[in-house]
């Protein structure tokens, strides 16, 4: 319905450039001999193919390269490594993978290792982003798996003279038909040199069979965490190493005017200026603030709007020749036909991700190569970033993104590898660079705001018959809804973004879902229908019927039969987006003095098979967290080219206290394929929320952040 | 003032030569290579630095080492005792109290001391205590379940 793209606009226009040109033989030069099976990128990227252009992310639409995108080597001492380039970043897709290969494989998971993340021996990937990892890279794996499997039978077979068929894997060994021979997966990898692309036809293990995934096999590396070992890139130390520091400009936007002449400060200390860069390096951290701070420099602000004309602005700077997208039957008509007309506008406000390991660089030179350890979902991009920085071919920057610190679509840019790697190069020692929370909430993106424009027609019996639904600058995932109406005409208008803007969890999804459902709230309550009903009075799709009955079903929802008690109230809201439908319920209580308070949530979710139980209720039931702080007060105020709640003591997140009772209905669909589940969940909560504040006061919120400082009055 | 020149860390006693006014947390992990305890916010507001002085939990983003040269520190390094976890660590993983695990040092130094004071918290004396502690990846309910099975598991033995 729409041809605008999602705005990402701080994300590289670039990727499908930088391929692994390994050939077989240098293949196992590298990793030895034994067995490997290689996954053409174009099997990840071939079901992106037709969805080019909507993440902005330009590349899938090129010809598909036949490279390597993902591989299995099975080592010659029987050791089982997997080796792609998605980043692990608490989403638990190194257990969910291991899953899909173990599955395959007939294996214990604990035989498999992941290497994930490392532009120099993994796989180009495009970025783990996009809820793309479960409904691409594991069913490729899973391929990949059964093809060694296969070959390793064959091998079986052909030393014993029997039939394949015949020869089974029974406690991670091969063995034949009345087990009086056994193979282990190493002796049979031992002296094999053999690299094979997954055939086409290889057949995997439907999902109603699944004994592998679709059980709740614990965060692999589990205890890694909860002892403290694991080594986030914030962690990392090399020998020499110094700490840096990015001297930033006094206002955002502003550029520099002069500088003090550079000297060494003292024997362990550096000054680094390049152009309008200028940072420190040192080998005492403790120091490191204080010395940012005596380099005196002058900066010329340019004029920045602020909150208060926000949404002016971005209406203002709409593009009046884009975003024009393709109506469906006449909204005119459709007006013509309706009882009932309603026109309201919603916003949402800039938020901030906050991951709670701030950007983190090591970057190092060695014989004029560059290594960086660094948090990104996006390390062949951030190599790409670092390769354009410092004119250096890609083959001489190496990326490696240890499990990282959350993301949330924040991470996706290298400007903290850039800074490290800058100063690296200056001091000709390793150089650490970890941002501080104040520079985390000033110097990365921030989820766009926007405003979005709702004119819709309805019956008197409950019929919507023309919806008009105009988006500025939010973006345009999920703008078009799953309800039924005849005429519609749906818009996205991109704009100028005062503050820079990029990927969040689930995108738009959010601020599209907000309009829509309360949209849809405020058309229920025009008619005095049951919410509930009026969605299923305009909804056919079966998947999307089914997570929000089960929902209401869960949370009791029986609006005849509700009783009214002073201020509470409930609210219903359903959505769908990236393979993922949710339905959410809430009730709230609005106390004296304007208090909101979320006094119990319900959401179901549907997603496919379910790959990890455990891990997909743990994921959505953090959606629904994520996703308070967002409905209620997450707001980021800004004025002057300032960030004025740039702290986490002024800039608030959901903390213990704000979480109500969850409960979380996960709709197994055994007969679909699995869609990721990291975005989708975060989408239903804001209108649930929105919708149950209109039920218990008889006010209508329309914009995000709803209360963030109690009840607008 | 003069340098700080041993500490007693997670039963030991180790030596180091820092400057009294340097924060605990960059003495830990710069100086002492104990990077469990992690950086958040640095104004004492995300916890993710939480240590244990003399059993009770502390910022250690806004302690001086200084301040706490002749008292008992111990960090998530310090809480399992001879390749076995403590109760609360184990209950993390029993309760899949985590996502990207970036907080759940500090999140476990809480609940241990919340546990030492308090061997059977009721939900609300969690919530309480725990409220400075942030998890943005949104598993506060694991946690508190994973605290009341530590709770449980701890007050069973007794």
């Amino acid at each position: 319905m729409t041809d605008a793209p999602e705005v990402e606009r701080y994300e590289l226009q670039q990727d499908g450039t930088y391929q692994f040109d390994f050939d077989r033989r240098q293949f196992m030069k590298v990793f030895g001999g034994g067995l490997a099976l290689l996954v053409p990128i174009s099997n990840l990227l071939g079901q992106d193919a037709e969805r080019q252009g909507e993440s902005g992310r330009g590349g899938f639409s090129r010809n598909l390269p036949q490279e390597i995108g993902a591989w299995i080597h099975i080592a010659e001492d029987g050791s089982i490594n997997v080796y792609t380039g998605k980043v692990e970043l608490g989403q638990n897709i190194r257990t969910s993978l291991t899953q899909a290969v173990a599955e395959e494989l007939q294996v214990e998971p604990s035989m498999i290792r992941l290497v994930m993340a490392d532009t120099d021996v993994t796989p180009f990937d495009a970025g783990t982003f996009g809820s793309r990892t479960t409904p691409t890279m594991a069913p490729q794996l899973r391929k990949a798996a059964v093809a060694a499997r296969e070959t390793l039978v064959a091998l079986a077979a052909q030393q014993w003279q029997v039939e394949p068929g015949t020869v089974r894997i029974v406690d991670s060994r091969f063995v034949n038909h009345d087990k009086t021979k056994s193979l282990s997966f190493a002796d049979l990898a031992k002296g094999l040199k053999l690299v094979k692309t997954i055939p086409a036809d290889v057949k995997t293990t439907p999902t109603k069979e699944w004994t592998v995934a679709g059980t709740s096999l614990p965060k692999v590396d589990g205890r890694e965490f909860v002892t403290g070992r694991h080594k986030y890139t914030s962690d990392l130390k090399r020998e020499g190493m110094l700490f840096g520091k990015v001297v930033r400009p006094s206002t955002l936007g502003a550029t520099l005017i002069s500088s003090d002449p550079i000297q060494e400060k003292d024997a362990g200390s550096q000054v680094v200026k390049d152009g309008d860069f200028i940072g420190v390096a040192t080998a005492d951290q403790q120091t490191l603030t204080r010395l940012a701070g005596t380099v005196s420099a002058r900066w010329k602000p340019t004029e920045q709007p602020g909150n208060a004309e926000l949404f002016n602005h971005l209406r203002k700077t709409a593009n009046p020749n884009q975003g024009r997208g393709r109506p469906v039957g006449s909204v005119a008509d459709g007006f013509a036909a309706a009882d009932k007309q309603l026109e309201q506008t919603y916003t949402v406000a800039y938020i901030a991700h906050v991951p709670l390991e701030p950007r983190a660089a090591v970057a190092e030179w060695v014989d004029n190569k560059l290594t960086v350890w660094t948090g990104t979902q996006r390390p062949f991009g951030v190599r790409g970033e670092l390769a354009e920085a410092f004119h250096l071919p890609e083959a001489r920057v190496r990326v490696i993104v240890p499990d990282t610190g959350s993301g949330y679509g924040g991470k996706h840019t290298g400007e903290c590898a850039i800074e490290a790697a800058r100063l690296a190069l200056a001091t000709k020692k390793p150089v650490k660079v970890v941002w501080s929370r104040e520079e985390e909430f000033t110097w990365a993106y921030f989820r766009p705001a926007g405003v979005i424009d709702v004119k819709s027609g309805v019956k008197n019996d409950g019929t919507i018959t023309a919806w008009e639904f105009h988006n500025y600058n939010s973006g345009t995932s999920a703008i078009d809804g799953k309800y039924d109406i005849p005429n519609q005409l749906v818009q996205f208008h991109p704009s100028q973004s005062p503050l820079r803007q990029g990927s969040y969890r689930g995108l738009a999804a959010t601020a599209n879902h907000f309009a829509r459902e309360t949209h849809i709230d405020e058309l229920s309550a025009l008619l005095n229908l049951d919410p509930l009903q009026f969605r299923l009075h305009n909804l056919k799709d079966e998947r999307l019927r089914a997570v929000l009955e089960a929902a209401a079903t869960r949370f009791g929802w029986g609006w005849g039969k509700r009783k009214t008690v002073a201020g509470r109230g409930v609210g219903i809201a359903c959505g769908f987006e990236k393979g993922g439908y949710v339905g959410t319920c809430a009730e709230v209580s609005v106390a004296a003095g304007a208090k909101v308070k979320i006094e119990r949530v319900v959401e179901s979710f549907e997603c496919g098979a379910i790959v990890n139980p455990k891990h997909l209720e743990n994921q959505v039931e953090g959606a629904v967290v994520m996703a308070i702080g967002g409905a209620l007060f997450e707001a980021v105020e800004f004025a002057n080219g300032n960030i004025l709640n740039s702290r986490l003591s002024r800039y608030r997140v959901p903390r213990f206290s704000d979480v109500p009772n969850i409960e979380i209905v996960l709709v197994d669909r055994k007969d679909l394929p699995s869609a990721g589940s990291g975005e989708t969940p975060i989408v239903g909560l804001a209108p649930a929320v929105g919708n149950a504040i209109f039920a218990a006061t008889g006010k209508r919120l329309r914009s995000l952040p709803l209360a963030p400082k109690g009840l607008p009055s | 003032m003069a340098n700080i020149k041993a500490l007693n860390l997670n039963g030991n006693k180790v030596t180091v030569d820092i400057d009294p006014q340097t924060s605990l947390l960059i003495v830990l992990r710069n100086y002492l290579n104990l990077t469990g305890t992690k950086y958040g916010c640095g104004e004492a507001q995300c916890g993710a630095c939480t240590v244990l002085i003399d059993g009770q939990a502390i910022r250690s983003c806004i302690t001086q080492v200084g301040k706490v040269a002749d008292k008992q520190i111990t960090t998530i390094e310090g809480l399992e005792k001879d390749g076995q976890l403590h109760p609360l660590q184990e209950a993390f993983l029993k309760a899949d109290a985590m996502q990207c695990g970036y907080c759940t040092p500090g999140m476990i130094m809480s609940g241990v001391d919340l546990l030492s004071k308090n061997r059977q918290p009721t939900r609300d004396e969690i919530v309480r205590h725990m409220d400075r502690n942030v998890c943005r990846c949104g598993t506060y309910l694991r946690i508190i379940t994973a605290i009341q099975m530590a709770a449980e598991r701890k007050g069973g033995a007794k």
